[in-house]
């Protein structure tokens, strides 16, 4: 809500300055978003009253100004605008004045005629974005005066960005009352007197949806002045809160509901047929409103209908059928209250959200409507003239909100506002709030008043006084709450320890977005069931990430067209996997690595990275586990990777990760430079590792045996490995393999291994003898099983 | 030294010291050793002589010729030290490299600024007895809004922008949710912080459809605002290690009563009044409140026994203020030129 400050201090004017007042209103949750000054800084523009006009001899467009100033003489000014009347009171910026924009005014000649200021419109002076010739004033706008000064243009419009329980402050009347609480001042509200009858119109209203609308005030005013316009002042203080000025019925409801806060409407009594029923939409009921549009009403939209058809959309927005027009002669004006829950969601539900929706889904003081009637009226007939109807009040009491007291208990405020407050205390903030207190012997009870939709339980009220009595006395203490010892498993894979160590081994942390384009997500995984959004962003954030290769690819392809060739980087978070069992969030985590193995550096020839490099850093993952035995890298297939460099990751024969080269298809569709290497790890199958298990360390020496031998190409390592290790006694400690060689001196189809073998006892220093049997075995086992033969 | 014996022996000890001293390597001077004091050389020979000296003479031969082999040994021995001190000499001087020039291997990534205020964040909650948990991302309107008192018209559902998949399930819009789903599984005394990801359908300059939260919920027998001041006062100056001014403004949110936002005294300008601050001096950095009836009600704990606190933190923001960050965007771009910027 942004209001004018000098409108408040209508209302209550405490001696603080503007900050204070507004630094005051935050503090008692009534968040000031902005102070802006009503009007930009101008000086010397007078009030001017132009006596004569005559045509300027050289330009059409032109007219010769005599301008009375209140001074000596008259002063001829030039002005250009069609509007210009002789009798018009205008602001005048006179030479020597400064408009907005750092606009000096000098003594000119237009086309040989002098001109001595300058007649101004609204826009030049800073009061509104367009304008449609110079800004006419009021007939009593004093001649001579200084046109700020009487317009009052030295105030702030202060916008305060109310939480949606404080609907009771979408008001000047509200926000005053807050004001004078927190200064002890007295609220001066303007009197509101009933405004007599002149005539006996009226018309029938029938509540047929009681509990949506339990009260329908409204009043027949008729004959009013449809040349009329809306003061000046009215229209100042409409635009200092942010509202354009329409004409005299839609300013004057606005005026009010600025004021008091409450929302009204004006209909065009001629276009009304027979009563008023506030009722619910039949289904499918069409309306055109006043923005424009045709709503097809629901069968759950309160409203106002007249014998016919829907006229408005209760609380939301009128229709444009019966709205106030320049021909508008006889009007009846609306002042209702809608139940929150009958109006919230409702405007949202067809796209609109107008001033009145926001206040009724908020809550509007169900108090307040014939008081409000009666302002509207008194401020219309004093605009438009006009013969008034008596005010016609329907209400419903059996659905009008009742308040039940609330009992609030002495102790319950000291247990949660973490202090004691003397009774005294507590009972004036409650009363200086407006409500009605009684006094008990372990609290009081408590009635809010109408107005504050907030306060429905205990807590509500005990807020309410830690909020008046500031937040900032409130002491700083520490809760003895038990602290409790979390069970925390020291075997459990700690993703912490798992991104340190990425980042050592050269790894990047990213976070991307767990949405997805769909053409990404169907390219890195095109046969998985994805999650969409039923509203994204955009299409490109629309699917649910399946894989966190996803955001790790467009990162990559990010940073490559930035010239940043070399990429290794990691992603923690869930993936999104839609299976027969439903949706499962499983948390994830993935890294790229693409470019150089090794910054370029001096000494070191660093290839392109490779299947190898990756696999390092994601054994040194799995290692984490201290359970490394336990995994396997089993050859596998996936349709983002290449089919011939793919491991699937498995761990007691179930797959908790994968690895591999991107498939070329894939990265020239990506348009990335270079191999792109992938994997992913499932956390959840890493939760479990193992403890460290002390082995003795064994005093005698290990010897090393390094055997070169030459088997099938096509036979894996991890075949010769276990060959080995079967063939082996517990001697063996440690397989290195050191060398792996295909080419000269090796048949095409053959590879040769080289693998160092360390053997070592933990009960004697072995001899040759006894390493002989051992590696003879080996070589025999190796021979029969893979065709192995020493290479020469 | 006078010769006595006639052997030569004083002339052969000059030749030999003569030699040593122009030994200009160990493998020259250890040819003078066995010239000299080899099994065939020139003194051990001698030596070998004695026996053809007259009687009389021999023990001053003896002698004369042990003197003259100590003293070649030991001038052997001094200089095989000097020998062996410029070779080192040398080997050093040969060896000297240019250590500006950088080191090799790997160079070290970085965790994403986001991750490391975090880290940050876990940590302090931590060394205060919080345990961390975790809950779902795609939520279901019940743990994200109805269980927190926020019901389907509310107009503060209007203010979380929700991504949506269908009727019920939905992006959660903060961490609230996990609060509610620990108070649902465990019985008080509770103390967890619930860190995560968040989503709201909103993007623009200064947001982004995904951020970061911190949840924190309290719930004991004994626990008071004062008690939500203290441990927000303390997570606040530590995690900016400042003695920064707090102030306590009035808010709403459905799920705690009473509310408050959190402002901070600007970590940029001190308060004075800067662009990031919008001139007003302090910066709002969190949401908290003491937990609403109607949320013990809904998880089956009873308000009247129990009272507890909540807080919910942007951890964007906080990891902006504390690194200097002007633009959240920053945070998904994963430009590396930005990501090297933290380690």
């Amino acid at each position: 809500m942004r209001f004018s400050e000098a409108w408040l201090r209508e209302w209550v004017n405490p001696s603080v300055d503007t900050q204070q007042l507004a630094d005051q209103l935050s503090m008692a949750g009534l968040e000031v978003d902005a102070i802006e000054p009503a009007a930009p800084a101008f000086s010397g523009v007078l009030i001017g009253l132009v006596q004569r006009i005559a045509p300027h001899p050289d330009a059409a467009k032109l007219r010769i100004c005599t301008v009375d100033l209140g001074q000596d003489e008259p002063l001829q000014i030039i002005c250009g605008a069609a509007n210009v009347a002789e009798g018009m009171r205008v602001p005048v910026a006179t030479v020597g004045a400064c408009l907005p924009n750092d606009f000096k005014i000098k003594k000119a000649k237009l086309r040989g005629v002098e001109s001595f200021g300058m007649i101004c419109s609204a826009t030049e002076l800073g009061l509104a974005d367009t304008s449609d010739g110079i800004l006419p004033l009021s007939a009593d706008a004093p001649i001579g005066e200084d046109f700020r000064a009487w317009m009052a243009l030295d105030d702030y419009c202060i916008e305060v960005d109310l939480t949606p329980d404080r609907g009771d402050c979408l008001g000047i009347a509200g926000l005053a009352r807050e004001v004078a609480v927190i200064n002890r001042v007295p609220l001066r509200a303007p009197a509101v007197q009933p405004v007599p009858p002149t005539c006996d119109d009226r018309v029938t209203v029938r509540l047929l949806a009681p509990d949506a609308c339990p009260r329908y005030v409204c009043r027949v005013i008729r004959q009013i002045d449809p040349t009329a316009t809306t003061p000046l002042w009215m229209q100042e203080r409409l635009r200092r809160a942010g509202l354009r000025a329409i004409s005299p019925v839609v300013d004057v409801t606005n005026y009010v509901m600025l004021e008091l806060g409450q929302p009204m409407h004006g209909f065009d009594l001629a276009k009304l047929r027979g009563g008023i029923d506030v009722r619910l939409a039949q289904a499918g009921e069409r309306l055109a409103l006043l923005n424009g549009e045709e709503a097809s009403l629901r069968g759950d939209t309160l409203v106002i209908a007249d014998a016919n058809q829907a006229v408005a959309m209760a609380g939301i927005m009128g229709g444009a059928a019966t709205g106030v027009g320049p021909e508008t002669r006889d009007i009846l004006l609306e002042s209702a209250f809608f139940a929150p829950l009958a109006i919230s969601g409702k405007a949202r539900g067809y796209g609109f959200h107008t001033d009145s929706s926001h206040r009724f889904e908020r809550g509007v003081d169900p108090q307040l409507q014939v008081r409000a009637i009666e302002r509207a009226t008194r401020l219309l007939l004093d605009i438009v003239g006009g013969e008034v109807g008596p005010v016609v009040d329907v209400a419903d009491a059996t659905h009008l909100s009742h308040r039940e007291p609330l009992h609030l208990r002495e102790s319950r405020v000291a247990r949660i506002l973490g202090l004691a407050l003397p009774a005294t205390t507590i009972t004036d903030v409650l009363e200086r709030l407006g409500m009605t207190v009684e006094r008990l012997d372990d609290g009081w009870r408590v009635t809010p008043p109408s107005a504050r939709f907030d306060l429905v339980h205990e807590v509500d009220l005990i807020a309410d006084i830690g909020r008046i009595h500031g937040y900032d006395n409130i002491p700083v203490s520490h809760a003895s709450a038990a602290s409790v010892t979390q069970s925390t498993p020291e075997a459990a894979f700690d993703l912490d320890r798992a991104r340190l160590a990425l980042v050592d081994r050269g790894f990047h942390e990213v976070i991307t977005y767990s949405f997805a384009s769909p053409e990404i997500q169907s390219l890195v995984e095109p046969e998985a069931d994805t999650l969409r959004l039923a509203n994204p962003i955009s299409a490109e954030l629309s699917t649910m990430r399946t894989s966190l290769w996803t955001g790790l690819l467009q990162t990559a392809r990010y940073n490559q067209t930035r010239q940043l060739e070399r990429v290794r980087i990691f992603e923690s978070g869930l993936r999104f996997r839609v299976g027969a069992d439903g949706l499962r969030q499983e948390p994830g985590l993935g890294g790229l690595v693409i470019g150089a193995a090794a910054p370029e550096q001096w000494g070191w020839q660093s290839g392109k990275v490779d299947f190898y490099d990756l696999k390092a850093d994601v054994e040194a993952l799995l290692a984490l586990t201290c359970a490394s035995a336990q995994f396997r890298f089993v050859a596998g297939a996936h349709p983002a990777l290449h089919p011939g460099q793919t491991a699937r990751i498995e761990r007691a024969g179930k797959p908790v990760g994968l690895m591999g080269m991107l498939h070329p298809s894939l990265a020239a569709k990506l348009d990335l430079n270079g191999d792109a290497f992938l994997f992913e790890l499932d956390l959840a199958s890493l939760a479990d590792g193992t403890l460290p298990r002390y082995a003795p360390i064994s005093r005698f020496p290990g010897i090393r045996r390094d055997l070169a031998i030459v088997i099938d190409a096509r036979i894996a390592y991890e075949t010769v490995a276990n060959c080995v290790r079967a063939a082996a006694s517990e001697l063996l400690r440690e397989v290195i393999l050191f060398d792996v060689y295909t080419g000269k001196n090796i048949d095409s189809g053959r590879k040769s291994l080289a693998l160092g073998l360390i053997l070592q006892s933990s009960s004697q220093t072995l001899t040759e003898e006894i390493i002989d049997v051992e590696v003879g075995r080996i070589l025999d086992r190796l021979a029969s099983e893979l065709a192995a033969r020493l290479r020469d | 030294m006078a010769e006595q014996t006639g052997l030569g022996i004083v002339s052969l000890r000059e030749a030999a010291i003569d030699a040593i001293e122009n030994a200009s390597d160990l493998m020259g001077l250890d040819q003078v050793r066995v010239r000299y004091l080899g099994k065939t050389g020139d003194l051990t020979v001698l030596l070998k002589q004695l026996g053809t000296l007259p009687a009389a003479a021999r023990p001053a031969a003896g002698q004369e010729i042990n003197q003259a082999k100590a003293a070649v040994q030991s001038a052997i021995d001094a200089r095989k030290t000097v020998l062996e001190q410029a070779s080192l000499a040398s080997r050093l001087a040969a060896e000297r490299i240019d250590i500006t020039l950088p080191g090799r291997g790997q160079q070290p990534g970085g965790l994403h600024p986001v991750t490391r205020a975090l880290r940050r964040i876990e940590r302090l909650f931590a060394n205060a007895g919080f345990a961390v948990v975790e809950g779902p991302e795609v939520e279901d309107a019940y743990h994200n809004f109805e269980a927190l008192n926020i019901p389907a018209h509310h107009p503060a559902r209007a203010m979380h922008d929700t991504f949506y998949f269908d009727a019920d399930r939905l992006l959660r819009t903060h961490t609230s949710p996990v609060q509610i789903r620990v108070m649902e599984r465990q019985a008080p005394p509770l103390k967890i912080i619930a860190p995560g990801r968040v989503y709201r359908c909103d993007s623009d300059l200064t947001h982004t459809p995904m951020f970061h939260q911190v949840e924190g919920l309290l719930v004991d027998e004994d626990v008071s605002f004062a008690d939500l001041k203290g441990v927000l006062y303390d997570f606040l100056r530590n995690f900016f290690e400042r003695d920064l001014k707090l102030r306590f403004r009035p808010s709403y949110f459905p799920f705690t009563e009473p509310s408050a936002e959190v402002d901070i005294q600007c970590v940029m300008c001190g308060g004075s009044g800067c662009r990031v601050c919008k001139q007003t001096g302090w910066l709002e950095v969190l949401g908290c409140g003491m937990v609403y009836p109607e949320v013990f009600r809904h998880v089956g704990i009873d308000p009247e026994r129990h009272l507890g606190y909540a807080f919910g933190m942007g951890v964007e923001r906080l990891a902006m203020l504390r690194y200097g960050i002007d633009d959240i965007r920053l945070n998904f771009d994963n430009d590396l030129r930005y990501l090297r910027q933290f380690v």
